[in-house]
């Protein structure tokens, strides 16, 4: 594959590691590894869940920052980031979990196509490429299935052709086959091996707990506690141990400590029961999803202390068929029992006999193993000094006593799987249902939990269903189905399903099952004429040409701005919130936000009553601001009315007003104003006194005493709005409120999604840098914005008719630099933040306020106070808000508006950067 | 509904909270610096208004006007050429800007009624509004004693109009700001919590767990809208003791437990908003947007803002169904007109009924949606 010899380490060695040691606050995952990896072959690091595999791989491929030693991969030090982006484009990382680094929402093809782009290949090498890994994977027929509804083996093949795409020297598999049925796990290796055959040098760096893939690799690294213990072949790992399969030489290989707890599993047949109680039934259990059958007429009866295998690979409708048992699902057809009772929704006495472990992880992140136990047990009634005696016990069943009070996050899959397999049993249930309990679990821990299946079956006469595709667990089993496609095949004891197809396993005998049932799943033909066509060969002029290093970056960041558009374009329902909302909310602001003080309602208290003093009252509620209410009796009736919020400008007349305003004596009219909510309080004191002088003008006017006429006169001319109307005025502020919040919200949870659902590994280990991921993710969304901005336009000048009287062009191009600001906004809070959660919460906390009352919406910045003063005047909204208003109601254009474009300039790059420096390259 | 499980799943929210850190440095500043910001930043309206005079009389009348403005109304009077006028108030460095004509003071003097000329920025609806009109009356006083100097004839039986401002005679608008800040992040953060943290459990799919237990739904969203009610009911009081009262001094006239029963029970209702919004919801980008869209109307008109009484009438009626309208209605009530339970049982009513409705329209669709959430 690498055509230039590879600069290797001493003695050809891809990767020499030296005392590395790392943990994770007070866990140590690796103790001190010194080790020197062999390049060109085939390596696996072997041992049980949480010895530190799984963080070495990670460390080798760069995902993770050194903490302490040293370690060089393809000949330089993995702490130079200069070497490690030089070297990442030569190395492949498929991090454990199934399909962890892949991107749900796009199709196989699309995400690899996205690896693709990510490491440069032409349009025309990229198809031919991609067409060749699918046919070589046969994930062909598939290219356009959404990769989050693939099965565990298909999307492990996905990511194996995602990590293929750039050719890597090093191609690192942690735990690759983990949740894997037999079938596929097969074909991936065979794939594995094919691939390496292609290429002979490269190297494969493979993390297992599985015992029988180990032996076949050319070199292994047996790993306990973050240790060490031994390195060698398969072969010589087994001399040297004088075993002769590499499990037993792997637990002759462990401490003494260790090996103590570790047995056989004996088999003990279950005694027959005369008159045996069904516990679980199917009768004809059928579910549709629209054409979709996933479970069709499956039928079976489970007696009670019955351990009930069921058998098939992922995706055939173990898990479908389970859901309908718990009543998670409702049967599209047929019946679903449990102790003769028919499976309802809300049959919670059913619930409390029943455990059920899922496929997904049951515990709540957020607190820890203990915390998650006491939570179950308390919700399932067990009082307080049973539920802790419970957790003691199943703590040391499961070997979790030393994880007990740490968080579940962080564990590999094996120590989890014990974890929820703790909770399941925790309230002593009468049937277990395991939808595939062991997968992902090391051999020792899954004979340890066979050992515990068993004893509770036969002691406790637990029923216990359980699915699996481990065929030495199905063996195990009292009663298998085997499931393919929706339907149960055959149901049975395991020796009579061997018996009945002539063959010696079990294995053997599924396999002749589906092929008698028509199921294509040894497509040994198809696989091999695929291969004829298929070359894993570079293609000619790939990532090879490398072109400018300002062309790579770009391309690296168009990859990643054309998977976040596809990903946005799969959900319509984002776009159409953002587009739509944004012009319901200006329509709804536009029309809602208003400063007219108007309807204020004002009460009398005369105690003239004389027509003068009627007069007074007249006029003021002729005004359209005013409304009278029914006059003051005295006051306490003013006391209570304005206490109840019902009045917010009441009037007192004194006694002999018009008698005393006749005479020429200074008379004084005492009015009192709710103050609750100053802003309206001091328009209306305005309002107040402007009618007061108008009705001392009208009675001038007419010769009444009270006032002389005015010797000059003060002409007001309202400019920009003439009619002082709140719409032309709210409505050009409301679009940069909705152009700052929109955007700000849909970028904020960009990057700590990726952080909470595990892709953001890519960034990790791909040779973009931080900036290209961030601009990249950042484009579709302003992109999106500028729509919005359009849109709002347009309801500005055709709906509101509100005329654009300044220059379009500078709007746009203001426009432009704000969404971009705006969406950086939100990039920052995401960089920042570890949970979406937060990134919600703080980007609504820190754009909201600064928008809505610190940007001059209301009232103007110049009049501000305090912080608030200091944020808005540096604030994007500020500034784009000026040139809002100025184009739209003083017209105004470019040459005027410089100033507030320059700010608008400045922020972009300056939040850019922020974004960058607050986003890691590397996980810890 | 089982009084014990919905204890320990709302325990469980506590703890969950517990551990997210930055949220809870996020909730402690939404809690202080931002109502002290809030509070500090909201201007009186006229408050440095800013005002520019073009004096192209240049008299001892005109200069009097000038010296008649003046902080913390407005801003010292910027003198300008009748030139500039029109390009400061189109880069909006202006509000006002006032234009004395050549021989004011001597037209005025001999009666020739001359007259002044006011530019307002009506963009700027708060300002221009109540500030013209006291502009004028500033003006009127000062010409008028200017002219009695003079010897000009005074107006007889002067008729006074003396406004008192009850419960706030400052018409300080920090009492103002701070408090709406505080309503505005209740209901913001009681939505974010519930709403993301049912989101959360769907995502990683612990919902799907909890339904194979013995717990309905019923129990599982009651358990959210008491632990995060809690959760805000409990940073509210805080910062109304602490910030409010304590840090900007704000005098509370009524009581503050009848200001935190009104909250638990606005509290009801947006927990239960939050909830619902998270089943329409189908990740958390579409809930963060859906907030939005929700959140922005409920704060804007709320009556917080602007006053209600001049929304339009369909806006006005709509924002009845909004839980926030009435608790803005009864927190101005109750923290700065001293209202008691005769004044505001019917906004408490009112949040009542909205949380109910929500609460029971959250849950049908909870329970409609749960399967789909498997």
């Amino acid at each position: 594959m690498s055509t230039q010899a590879a600069p290797h380490g001493p003695a050809g060695a891809v990767a020499t590691v030296n005392a590395v040691a790392h943990r994770y606050g007070n866990s140590v995952a690796l103790e001190s590894v010194t080790l020197s990896v062999p390049g060109a072959c085939m390596v696996g690091l072997i041992g049980p869940d949480g010895v530190g595999k799984s963080t070495l791989l990670s460390l080798l491929a760069g995902a993770r920052s050194l903490q302490s030693g040293q370690l060089g991969v393809l000949g330089g030090d993995m702490r130079d980031a200069g070497h490690r982006r030089a070297v990442c484009p030569r190395i492949a990382y498929m991090p454990q979990g199934l399909g962890r680094n892949l991107y749900a929402s796009l199709s196989v093809r699309e995400n690899i196509e996205f690896f693709a782009r990510l490491f440069g290949h032409g349009p025309a090498a990229r198809q031919r490429r991609i067409d060749d890994l699918l046919q070589a994977t046969q994930l062909a027929p598939f290219a356009a299935r959404a990769a989050g509804k693939l099965s565990g083996g298909m999307r492990q093949k996905l990511g194996l052709c995602c990590a293929l795409i750039h050719d890597p020297e090093v191609l690192i598999l942690d735990e690759p086959t983990t949740g894997v049925d037999p079938l596929s796990r097969r074909q991936f290796w065979e794939l594995i091996a094919h691939i390496r055959a292609d290429s002979p040098a490269m190297s494969v760096l493979v993390a297992t707990a599985d015992m029988d893939e180990a032996a076949q690799f050319d070199w292994l690294v047996a790993m306990s506690a973050g240790r060490v213990l031994a390195t060698g072949t398969a072969a010589e790992l087994t001399a040297r141990t004088d075993t002769t399969t590499l499990e037993d030489a792997f637990i002759a290989l462990l401490p003494q400590a260790q090996r103590a707890g570790h047995h056989r599993v004996v088999l003990t047949p279950r005694a027959p029961v005369a008159a045996p109680v069904i516990a679980i039934e199917a009768r004809a259990l059928a579910l549709r999803f629209g054409d979709f059958t996933a479970v069709d007429d499956v039928s079976f009866r489970i007696e009670r202390g019955e351990i009930f295998g069921f058998l098939g690979s992922n995706g055939c409708g173990k898990t479908t068929t389970m859901k309908m048992l718990t009543g998670l699902l409702p049967a599209s057809a047929g019946e679903a029992l449990l102790f003769g009772h028919p499976v309802a929704p809300g049959d919670l006495e059913t619930r409390r006999r029943v455990g059920y472990m899922t496929q997904s992880f049951s515990l709540y992140g957020e607190l820890t193993v203990r915390q998650n136990l006491v939570l179950h047990g308390r919700i399932f009634g067990l009082d307080a000094a049973r539920s802790a005696q419970r957790i003691d016990e199943l703590a040391a069943r499961f070997d979790l006593t030393a994880v007990l009070d740490e968080l579940p996050e962080g564990h590999p899959v094996g120590v989890r799987q014990r974890m929820s397999l703790a909770v399941a049993l925790l309230h002593e249930p009468e049937i277990l249902i395991l939808d595939e309990p062991t997968s992902g679990v090391d051999p020792l821990a899954r004979d340890a939990f066979w050992r515990m299946m068993l004893d509770i079956a036969r002691r406790d006469e637990v029923t216990i269903f359980i699915s699996t595709h481990y065929m030495a667990e199905a063996v195990r089993c009292d009663r298998i189905s085997l499931m393919h496609a929706g339907r149960v095949l055959t149901t049975d004891t395991p020796a009579a399903i061997i018996a009945a197809h002539g063959v010696a396993t079990l294995e053997e005998a599924f396999i002749a099952c589906l092929e008698r049932a028509g199921g294509t799943t040894r497509p040994d033909a198809a696989t091999n004429a695929a291969r004829d066509t298929a070359t894993c060969s570079p293609v000619p002029g790939a990532p090879a040409a490398p072109a400018s290093p300002l062309r790579g970056s770009l391309r690296r960041m168009l990859s990643f701005a054309w998977r976040e558009a596809l990903e946005l374009r799969r959900d319509p329902i984002r776009q159409a919130l953002a587009l739509i909302g944004s012009g319901v909310l200006m329509l709804v602001l536009g029309y809602g936000i208003t400063m007219d003080v108007e309807n204020l309602s004002f009460a009398v208290l005369d105690r003239d009553q004389t027509t003068v003093s009627r007069d007074y009252a007249l006029n003021l509620a002729g005004s359209r601001y005013f409304r009278e209410q029914p006059p003051l009796r005295d006051h306490a009736d003013l006391d209570r009315r304005m206490r109840a919020g019902a009045l917010t400008l009441a009037i007192e007349i004194p006694p002999d007003f018009a008698r005393d305003l006749a005479r020429g004596r200074p008379v004084a009219i005492a009015a009192w104003v709710d103050g609750a909510m100053p802003s309206r309080a001091e328009t209306l004191r305005g309002y107040a006194l402007g009618m007061h002088l108008h009705w001392l003008a009208t009675r001038a006017r007419r010769g009444e005493g009270g006032a002389a006429p005015n010797p000059f006169s003060i002409e007001t001319r309202f400019r920009y709005n003439p009619d002082v109307r709140s719409v032309p005025a709210i409505v050009p502020a409301v679009m940069p409120l909705l152009l700052m919040l929109i955007p700000a919200i849909l970028t904020a949870v960009a990057v700590v999604r990726e952080k909470e659902l595990g892709s953001i590994v890519n960034l990790y280990v791909t040779p973009a840098t931080r900036l290209e991921f961030l601009l990249g993710k950042q484009l579709p969304y302003v992109v999106l914005a500028m729509a919005s901005f359009l849109l709002l336009m347009l309801l500005a000048l055709l709906w509101f008719k509100i005329p654009l009287t300044g220059s379009f062009l500078t709007l746009g191009a203001a426009a432009l630099l704000y969404v971009t600001a705006a969406t950086a906004i939100g990039l920052v809070m995401s960089a920042f933040m570890r949970s979406q959660t937060a990134a919600l919460f703080g980007t609504a906390v820190l754009t909201i306020l600064p928008a809505v009352q610190f940007s001059g919406m209301l009232d103007p910045v110049s009049s501000l106070e305090g912080v608030g003063a200091l944020i808005g005047r540096i604030y994007p909204t500020t500034h784009f808000l000026t040139i809002a208003r100025g184009t739209f109601a003083k017209g105004l254009g470019l040459a005027d508006l410089q100033l507030p474009l320059l700010y608008l300039a400045l922020a972009v790059p300056l939040l850019t950067l922020a974004a960058t420096l607050l986003l890691r390259k590397q996980a810890r | 509904m089982r009084a014990a499980t919905v204890w320990h799943l709302g325990v469980k929210e506590f703890r969950s909270l517990a551990r997210d850190r930055m949220m809870l440095v996020l909730i402690g500043y939404a809690f202080s610096v931002a109502i002290y910001i809030a509070g500090t930043v909201m201007p009186e309206i006229l408050h440095k208004a800013p005002i520019a005079i073009v004096d192209e009389d240049r008299s001892p009348l005109s200069a009097r006007i000038v010296d008649a403005f003046y902080p913390p109304m407005f801003m010292p009077p910027e003198l300008i050429s009748a030139a500039a006028m029109d390009r400061r108030m189109d880069l909006g460095l202006d509000t006002f800007a006032l234009d004395i004509p050549p021989d004011f003071q001597r037209d005025l003097l001999a009666g020739r009624g001359p007259a002044l000329q006011l530019n307002v920025d009506a963009t700027r609806i708060s300002q221009a509004f109540a500030g013209s009109g006291y502009i004028q009356i500033m003006i009127t006083d000062e010409v008028m004693k200017y002219a009695r100097g003079q010897g000009a004839q005074s107006a007889v039986g002067e008729v006074d109009l003396e406004l008192r401002n009850r419960f706030n005679p400052e018409l300080d608008k920090s009492w103002f700001g701070a408090v709406m800040e505080v309503v505005n992040n209740i209901t913001m953060l009681s939505i974010v919590l519930t709403g993301a943290a049912l989101i959360r459990e769907r995502e990683h799919g612990t919902v799907e767990h909890l339904l194979v237990m013995p717990v309905t739904p019923a129990e599982i969203m009651a358990s959210k809208v008491w632990s995060m009610g809690v959760v805000v009911l409990c940073a509210t009081a805080l910062s109304l003791r602490y910030v409010v009262q304590g840090w900007l001094a704000v005098p509370v006239e009524g009581s503050l437990v009848l200001f935190l029963v009104g909250a638990g029970l606005h509290l009801y209702a947006t927990t239960s908003m939050g909830i619902f919004l998270a089943t329409v919801a189908r990740s958390m980008p579409q809930f963060g947007l859906l907030l939005l869209l929700v959140l922005l109307p409920l704060e804007i008109l709320s009556g917080g803002l602007t006053p209600r009484e001049s929304m339009p009438f369909v806006v006005r009626n709509l924002m009845l169904a909004a839980p926030t309208t009435h608790f803005v209605m009864l927190a101005q009530a109750v923290l700065y007109r001293g209202a008691g339970l005769a004044i505001v049982w019917p906004q408490l009513l009112g949040l009542f009924v909205i949380g109910s409705v929500l609460f029971g329209f959250a849950l049908a669709r909870f329970r409609r949606t749960l399967a789909a959430m498997v």
